[in-house]
């Protein structure tokens, strides 16, 4: 059963949201989806970067009230 | 994923270069690059298991890392090694000056290397010197 987790990474700075998302995706399972909040705009253009490289699945990324919200989906 | 290396040659002892070192090092490691770093000069010294001293800021952003929250240096290096699998060395020169031992270090750093072995490793592949 999958479920989505959230990874509150607010107000710190890159590379903290990235690194605080890889913590939790070795916890995860396959198949979770990860919610990372993140007030870093860098963190929020990184983070896609890497999920892209790494080869996990990229959900959706959006912005509300100035928090960027991308969630990703472990692959492996 | 294509694997490439990074080796990273950290000297300064500025919480500047050390922040950027440590950045380069964890996103490379995390990024699936093998990740070696080589800690030399100025910065092994903050790597002392009980040092609780601070790394000075050079310019304006070093005072801004700390009163904005950015993740420390330290704790980065740790997640490359944790995350990453990074491999981080003291210089075996430097180890020797400063009289540390390497249970002395902290936890993530292995046994120390020669500057003949880092040659060779930084042969193959990006070089980075902070």
């Amino acid at each position: 059963m999958s479920e989505r987790k959230l990874v509150d990474a607010k107000n710190t700075f890159c590379p903290g949201p990235l690194m605080e998302l890889i913590g939790q995706m070795k916890m995860a399972e396959i198949g979770d989806e990860l919610e990372i909040l993140s007030t870093d705009q860098g963190s929020a253009n990184d983070i896609p970067e890497w999920i892209n490289k790494v080869g996990h699945e990229m959900v959706e990324s959006f912005e509300k009230e100035g928090v960027w919200h991308i969630v990703v989906k472990k692959t492996k | 994923m294509a694997s490439d290396r990074i080796s990273v040659m950290v000297t300064s002892g500025n919480r500047e270069q050390l922040q950027m070192a440590a950045m380069v090092a964890s996103v490379g490691a995390v990024s699936g690059s093998d990740v070696t770093v080589f800690l030399s000069m100025n910065a092994l010294k903050f790597f002392v298991k009980d040092s609780s001293e601070k790394a000075p800021a050079e310019g304006e952003m070093g005072a801004l890392l700390e009163d904005k929250n950015a993740p420390d240096f330290m704790e980065l290096f740790g997640q490359a090694v944790e995350y990453g699998d990074a491999k981080i060395f003291p210089c075996s020169m430097a180890v020797d000056i400063l009289g540390v031992k390497q249970d002395e270090l902290k936890s993530f750093v292995s046994e120390p290397l020669g500057l003949t072995a880092f040659l060779s490793d930084a042969s193959e592949g990006q070089v980075w010197h902070f």
